[in-house]
This record gives structure tokens, sequence and C-alpha cells, in this order.
């Protein structure tokens, strides 16, 4: 029995391990093939596409960081610094070091004073970084808040103090219109600028030279190639290379000359531009008020914006660049020299000025600024004296296409191309300008105004100065710069007699015993060619005897009349010229000649 | 027929284990620890972590060995039972996010999953080492059910992957069993014929895993990413490696999981293709030195039981360096004895132990 079982078993086990081994067999043949696929696949991936995936492994895990540039130094001629990098310090959390970004931000407050902007940018700004990466609480920190971070951060972990370079603007309100100032990189910025020199750089030039020249400023980044892991920290830093620094600019500007310029306007709000006239270089460009142009370099708050929007004298309108002026009375000495050239007047023909002057078959009367006129006038005299009745007759003698081409030989009408942004171009009234802008003809009446600088005529100060040292330079000058040299053109020709003629006269302004500016005469060092000006304040009648009528004794200074006054010096060989507008400054000989006396003055103290 | 008949008594030796297989798993599970130690950032503590379980391992390996395989065949029956009872807990009370594969019995959690790798086979084993092989229709139907039943209820936990692979073997220990070849032919059919029917009841984010195997670059950031960056890992090794801990891809974290799923990764990156031919020489090595020693076993249950649990060893090792090399999608199995985790390691070692127990019991046959 056990026997046959055995041996059925001993039967069933033969035939089933011939079919058992058979199928191991199989199965040794198929552990063979997977090994050889497997092999295969990975002698694939690892020899032949070895280069690639060796290159997509460094990809995975080198990046580039940039490493902004430091921006360029603006200096004045002298080397004295307009606009510098100083370190400042800013208050930075790193949340993954924090314990609870919400308790350091309460325990921070304690602190030091956290505006609602603060944390709104914080906010902002956290929400688009890592948890390792730091985020800004607070810019520049003053030494108070330093010292009383500095003695309680060992308590708040993930808080740190960062060093980095901040723009700043020693002479800030001085020259707010000149140098500008830097900003935060806004949408608009990211569309104009090129993001790959923009890298790690979080401030631009917005406004003035730090615009104009951006890329001079700018530099070019750095750049440090570093280790990261999968979420981006770094690791360690293989490779750097240096930043290019921006370049230093050094300005035309003479800062002694302009902070002279700057309080010799006082409180008045206006415009002084000093050009040296064979260079056209810029000694001294102001507009008054300035502002402080440091707020604007940390985001300036809510509250210091408004208050600059809202005051009186709108600090942050650039008078010499945009400000839109008649030139009054100091377009005299322009439409003299086209008199002059046209043979309308020469220097010794007389007009005599009744204190009025009327078209042929018109009854309105255009009057002479002194009641009762001036009597019999020459040239000399009628700069000196500014006789509007001499000037209404020219004006009518040389007809509107005559002035219009004279004055655009000076410059009016079109921007000095001066290397500032935002520069306007003013108004040169012309037949075809006032058809376009009104869709009406040219009447005769507007060219007696225009004989005198009123009506449609605008200049910006700059225009004004840049068309004095045409002036000044016998129709030879360059056009202005603050950076760099521009060649001397000729801009107008005219026979030297006349200019001889024109420099009488404007030189009998001051130095003569009738002469409009005769009381700053005593003041100045060199003999000095000028011309006052008086620009009307919009909707008023034009002579301050009627206006003090109608607004019964005292003019309220809002609507007074601007002062301007032109001016080169010294007369025999101009090196200076200047132009001053002093809005509601009255008359132009009253308030801004003594300005320009001053500067004059300062100027040529200090060698120019 | 005399050489066969002529049968020694069971082997004398008290030591059971095997020399020649102990060493190759002892040089394997080495290779395996020092790969753990640069994948998982230099921490020794998941090392001894990971050494103790292989520690366990091989106490269950040493324990299985001394098992007499008598006895397994005996219980095989109610072990398999015990182990689809606990699937079936599972399912009423199991706990897992998304899926429903763990049972936590208070002390300890563990999938019964991973129980059914052993009590399948085993079942199978102990009733085909009865029947006469090949095995006939009905015994081919009652087997495919007996792997149909645990299959089932793991594919409904759901947890695709272990249900495909304890369906495999089965299939394997059928195979090595005798199943015709036309029979084999007709499921192959069958199985091509049910794709578009399986595809439709996946979920989605299986689904999902397929396409992204198929096209990588369908979701790079998501899916895609293990695959690109495994690959890449693999690949930017070269021949000789980047050295020891010198993997980038893993210590930069590119590479998911490490030192689980994707230790293999790191291995390539680090050894590169010398370090890969090595270690699947080693899988190579082990695996033909158990297929032989289950080949020599007495009877048919330990040459069936002891050559599936090798194959399925083989077979996850496979598996995983596929998945890693991209040349199949993403599931989660584990490099066999390399891989950090502890219930597959236990479960491994076991199996050798049972196959070293088999072996130690075989016949000596005169001049065979």
């Amino acid at each position: 029995m056990n026997r046959r079982a055995s041996l059925g078993t001993v039967r069933d086990e033969l035939a089933e391990l011939a079919v058992v081994s058979a199928r191991f067999r199989w199965l040794v043949g198929a552990v063979l093939i997977a090994l050889v696929l497997l092999g295969w696949r990975f002698a694939h991936l690892q020899l032949n596409q070895h280069e690639v995936f060796a290159g997509r492994a460094d990809d995975n895990r080198i990046r580039l960081q940039a490493l902004p540039p430091n921006r360029g130094l603006i200096l004045d001629r002298n080397g004295q610094v307009l606009a510098e990098n100083l370190p400042a310090h800013r208050l930075v959390i790193v949340p993954e070091r924090t314990r609870s970004v919400a308790d350091t931000l309460a325990e921070l407050e304690a602190l030091i004073e956290l505006s609602p902007a603060d944390l709104e940018r914080f906010e902002r700004q956290r929400l688009r970084s890592r948890r390792f990466e730091a985020v800004t609480v607070k810019p520049n920190l003053s030494p108070e808040q330093l010292a009383r971070l500095a003695a309680h951060r060992h308590r708040l972990p993930g808080v740190e103090i960062e060093a980095y370079l901040t723009r700043h603007y020693p002479h800030a309100e001085a020259l707010s219109h000149v140098i500008g100032y830097v900003g935060r990189i806004d949408e608009r910025d990211l569309r104009r600028l090129p993001v790959e020199r923009y890298r790690g750089t979080t401030h631009v030039g917005k406004t003035g030279i730090e615009r104009h020249y951006e890329d001079l400023l700018h530099g070019f980044p750095g750049f440090k190639r570093v280790e990261t892991n999968a979420q981006g920290r770094v690791l360690r830093v293989l490779e750097r290379s240096h930043p290019t620094p921006g370049r230093d600019l050094q300005l035309s500007i003479d800062l002694d000359l302009q902070l002279a310029a700057v309080e010799a306007m006082g409180d008045h709000a206006g415009a002084v531009v000093v050009l040296a006239v064979e260079t056209g270089e810029i000694l001294a460009l102001v507009s008054k008020p300035g502002f402080d142009t440091n707020l604007f370099v940390h985001g300036i708050s809510r509250q210091d914006y408004s208050l600059l929007l809202g005051h009186r004298q709108r600090p942050l309108f650039n008078r010499f660049l945009s400000g839109g002026y008649e030139p009054g009375s100091t377009v005299k000495p322009f439409i003299s020299l086209a008199g002059l050239e046209s043979g309308q007047i020469t220097p010794t023909r007389r007009i005599f000025s009744s204190g009025y002057f009327q078209l042929p078959g018109h009854s309105r009367r255009y009057r002479d600024w002194r009641r009762g006129g001036h009597g019999w006038v020459d040239l000399e005299l009628a700069l000196a004296e500014s006789v509007n009745v001499y000037y209404y007759q020219l004006a009518v003698d040389l007809g509107i296409d005559r002035i219009s081409r004279e004055l655009a030989l000076f410059g009016f009408g079109r921007g000095t191309g001066v290397d500032l942004p935002g520069e306007s171009s003013g108004v040169l009234p012309t037949r075809t300008w006032k058809q376009a802008t009104f869709g009406e003809p040219w009447f005769p009446g507007e060219t007696v105004i225009t004989g005198i600088g009123q009506g449609f005529t605008v200049v910006t100060p700059l225009q004004l100065a840049h068309a004095t040292a045409a002036l000044a330079g016998r129709g030879y000058t360059a056009p202005p710069r603050l950076v760099g040299n521009s060649e001397t053109v000729r801009m107008v020709q005219h026979q030297p007699a006349h200019w001889d003629a024109v420099f009488n006269g404007m030189a009998a302004t001051i130095h003569g015993s009738r002469g409009t500016a005769r009381a700053i005469a005593a003041d100045l060092p060199v003999r000095m060619a000028g011309k006052t000006g008086t620009a009307q304040v919009f909707g008023l009648p034009d002579d301050d005897e009627e206006r003090r009528r109608r607004l019964g004794g005292e003019i309220p200074e809002h609507l007074r009349n601007h002062a301007l006054f032109i001016g080169f010096a010294p007369e025999e060989a101009p090196r200076l010229a200047l132009s001053v507008v002093v809005e509601h400054g009255g008359g132009g000989a009253g308030v801004a000649a003594p300005v320009a006396a001053k500067v004059i003055k300062r100027a040529l103290e200090l060698g120019h | 027929m005399a050489a066969v008949m002529a049968r020694r008594p069971i082997a004398p030796g008290i030591l059971r284990l095997d020399g020649w297989l102990l060493l190759l798993l002892v040089i394997l599970m080495g290779i395996g620890l020092a790969v753990l130690y640069s994948a998982g950032e230099q921490r020794l503590g998941l090392v001894w972590q990971q050494t103790a379980r292989l520690g366990i391992g091989m106490v269950a390996l040493v324990i299985m060995a001394y098992i007499p395989p008598r006895l397994l065949q005996l219980w095989a029956p109610w072990l398999f039972l015990a182990a689809l009872g606990l699937l079936l807990a599972t399912a009423f009370f199991g706990v897992g996010r998304g899926a429903q594969r763990w049972l936590d019995l208070g002390v300890i959690r563990f999938q019964p999953a991973e129980a059914m790798k052993l009590a399948l086979p085993l079942m199978l084993a102990a009733w085909y080492g009865r029947q006469p092989l090949p095995p006939g229709w009905r015994d081919t139907l009652l087997g495919l059910v007996v792997i149909a039943v645990p299959a089932g209820l793991i594919a409904t936990q759901p947890d695709l992957g272990t249900a495909v692979l304890v369906t495999a073997s089965g299939l394997v220990l059928m195979f090595l069993a005798g199943l015709r070849w036309r029979l084999i032919g007709l499921m192959l059919a069958g199985a091509i014929a049910a794709l578009p029917l399986l595809w439709m009841n996946l979920h989605a984010y299986q689904q999902s895993r397929v396409l992204t195997f198929l096209n990588p670059e369908r979701d790079p950031l998501g899916q895609g990413w293990n695959i690109i960056q495994s690959k890449i890992a693999v690949g930017s090794g070269g021949l000789f490696g980047k050295g020891w801990q010198a993997s980038t891809q893993s210590h930069l974290e590119f590479l998911p999981e490490p030192h689980t799923d994707f230790i293999f990764s790191v291995l390539a990156e680090e050894f590169g293709f010398l370090g890969v031919v090595v270690v699947l020489a080693l899988y190579g090595l082990i695996t033909l030195r158990a297929l032989y020693m289950a080949s020599r076993c007495r009877d048919t249950f330990g040459r069936l039981l002891g050559a599936t649990i090798v194959t399925m060893f083989f077979l996850y090792m496979v598996v995983n360096v596929a998945m890693v090399s991209g040349l199949i999608p993403v599931v989660g199995v584990p490099l066999p004895l390399v891989s950090y985790g502890g219930t597959s390691a236990v479960t491994v070692l076991a199996g050798f132990g049972l196959i070293m127990g088999l072996y130690s019991r075989r016949r000596f046959m005169d001049g065979a």
C-alpha cells in the first residue's frame, strides 16, 4: 500500500518534474532577457544620452543671480556731490526662521513704528517670496530705530537688519528739478526698461538728470552663478562676475552759484537760468520752490505727497523747463533787431510816445506803462525805459511774419534740446499757428501786443535764457547742456551796428539814468546789459493802475503780474547770460532785476 | 529511475541557511544602506532604522528557514483564509488617505495586502503540489478563482499596483505549474481585449499616471516631474557616476522620494552605469541562485513556492528599475532590500528564509 502509493507518487513526480523544469528554463531565460533589457536601457540613458541629462541636471541646479551695479554719482562742475549712494539699513523678516510672522510683526510694532503702507508692502512682497527669502518690513531705518532693534534682536528670530545703498541728494531742495530723483521701478518702467540690465535693481531714474542719463548712471549688473535646490534656495556660489558701476556725471552746474540763485529768489516762486554764452553750459538752473527729492526715493507717503500737491506755490512744477510765461518786455531786444535789420527803425530815429497807441480805424487804445507817455524816444531810450508805444508801432510796421521769423531765429517756439526730460516748446505765434489752433485768421491787433511780448507768445525761462545767450553772443551760442559740451553755432546773423545798438539800449536799462533797472547798477562790479519784463497774469486788465483801481488798493499776491528779467555780462564781452522769472513779483524792475544782479555778482565772484 | 528512487534521508545539518545566497543578500543590503545614507541626506538615524528592519528581516529569514515546509503546506489554506479575512476587514474598518489600505491594530498598522503576497503563492503551491500537473481545466479555473478573489479585494481598496502584483504572483505560480500555452495565449488575448474596459474603470489619478507616463511633458511640474527628474538623475550619472554622496538631483531635492521608490536613481547617479550593472548583476545572481535552490527542492510544493517567491522578488526589482528609468509608469513599488521601508524588506527576507528551508530539506541524489 505504502509502496504503491509511493510508486504512484514517484511517477507523478517524474512527470511533474519534467513539466516544472521546462518552465524553470523559461523563467531563467526570462530573467536573463529582463536583465539585458534593463542594462540596455541604462546604457542608453547613461552612456548615449549622458550629455543631454548632465546638462539638464546642471540647468536644474544652477541659476544666475544678478548683482545690481552701483549707480553713478552726480557732481557739480567743481566735483561737489549732488547725488550719492549712502549706506542705509532695512529691517527684514525671513518667515521660515520666525516662530510666527504675525507675532514677530506685533513685537516689532512695539519697537518701531510700522505704517500701514509698510505692512501692506510687506504682505504683498511676502506673497511673492519663498519662506526662506528675506522680506522687507521697513526700509531706511533711522539710527534710533537701528539701536532699538539691535538691543532686542536676540529675542526675535528671523528678524534681520540688512545694509544696502540708497540714493541721497544732499542739496535736494535747491536742485530738485535738475537732478530729479530715482524711485521704485513700477509697471510702466518695466515696460520700457531692458529686463536683463535691471535684474536685481529696485530703483530707476524718474525725473531730471536721473531720468535723462539713466543709461549712463545705471551701469551693468554682474552675475552670480549659484547652486540652488528644487525650491530655489541658494546653497553655494559657484562663480561671480562683478557688476560694472554706472558712470559718474559731472554737471555744468556750479553748486555755489545755484545756492546763491536759490537764496536770491527768497520766498518767491519762479525760475533762474544762468548760461555760459559761448559753451551753452548751464551754470545755474533753479525752479522755486524746490522740494525734498529724498522723500521720493523710498516711496513718498500719502501725507507728504498731498502736502506737495496742495502747496500754493506748486513745488513739483518744473518752472524753467515746463513753465510757460509771456515774455513781456523782455522780447523787445529781439523785436528791435528785426526792426533794425528791416530798416523800419534806425538807432537814432525817434518816435513820439503820447501814452497810448491806436490802430488806424480802431478805437482800442494800447497803453504805455507810464501814464502820459515817454515823449520823443530813440531806440536806446525805448529799450531802457521799455516804451510800449515804440514797439506797438514797430510791430505794426514789421508785421507778424517778420516778428515770427526773428523770434524763431532766437529759438522761440521750440525746445532748446537741453538734456532733461519734459521740456516744453513754448508758443511762437504765426499766422498758420493761429489758424491751426483757433481756426481764425491773424488780427492786426494781435500784432500790436506781440510787439511787447503779450498775446500768444509763451516762453520757458530756459528758452528765454538761451535766446539771451544768442543775443549776448551776437548770434553765436551753443545749445544749453548740463552734461558734456555742445558746439557753438551761429543762430542769428545781423550787422554789428545793430547788435551794438541793442546792447546799448540794454546797458542803458541798468546803467542809464532813466533805465528801468537802474537801481541795481550800484551792486554790479561790471557793466551789464539787461531788459526787464512783466508778464500778465491771465484775465486781468493789462496795466497796474487799472488793476489797482478795480481791486481796491493793494493787489493780492497771487494776482500780481510775473516779473521777468533777462541780461548778460560783462556788456563789452559777454560770458554770462541769464533769465529770471519771479511769479507774482509785480514788475520786472522791482523784483526780478535785483535777483539777477545778485546772481551775476556771485557768478563773477566765482570766476565765471 | 533507480537513481531517483535511492533517496537519502533529509540533509543532516542543523544549519538550514545557504551561504552563497546569504552572502549575495548581505552585499546587496550593504550597498543599499550605503546608498540610503546618501539618499537620505546623510541622516545616520535613517540608516540605523533600516538596519534594524533588515535585522528583523534576517530573524524572519532564520525562523522561516526552520519552519518545516510540510507544516506550511498543511496550514496553507488557513493562512490564506486568514489573509483573506484581514483583507475583508480592511474593506470595512481600514484606514488611509484616499484608499483604504491599512489595518490599524492599535499597536501597529499594516497592509493585509502585503501578507497576501506570501499567502496566495503558498495556497496555490499547496494546492497544485497535491494535484497532477500540468493542471487540467478544472484546476486552472480554480486557481484563477483563488487569484481573482484577493486580487479583486485589493483592487477595490483601491491599490491597483499591489493587485496586479498579487495576480502576477498567482499567475507565475500557475505558469510554473505547467499552465498550458493555449490557455496562456487565451488569457493574454482576453487581457488585451479587457484593456479598454479596465481603462474606463480606472480612477482618475490612475488614468493620469498612465497618460503622464506615455508623455511626461504633459505635466512636467506634477506627475511628469518624477519621471523627468529621475531620468535626469540616471542619465547625468554617466559611466562612472558623480561619486558617493555627490548626487545633485537628490541632495538638491529635485528627485522625489530619493530614499524610497527612487533610490535606484540615486545609485545610478552616484555610481553610474558601472554601479547599475553591478547591482543588476547582484539581483540576477541572487535570483538565479534562489531559482536553482528552488529547482532542487524535494517536492513540487517547494519548487513552485520557492520559484514564485524568487520570481516575485525579481519582478519587483524589474518593475522598480523600469519605473525609475522611465520604461513603465510610476507605480509605487519599492526596490526590494534597498528602498527604505520595513514591510517589504521583512517579507522578502522571510521568503528567502523559506527557500533556504526548502532547499536544506532537498534530496541528496546519487550521482546527480
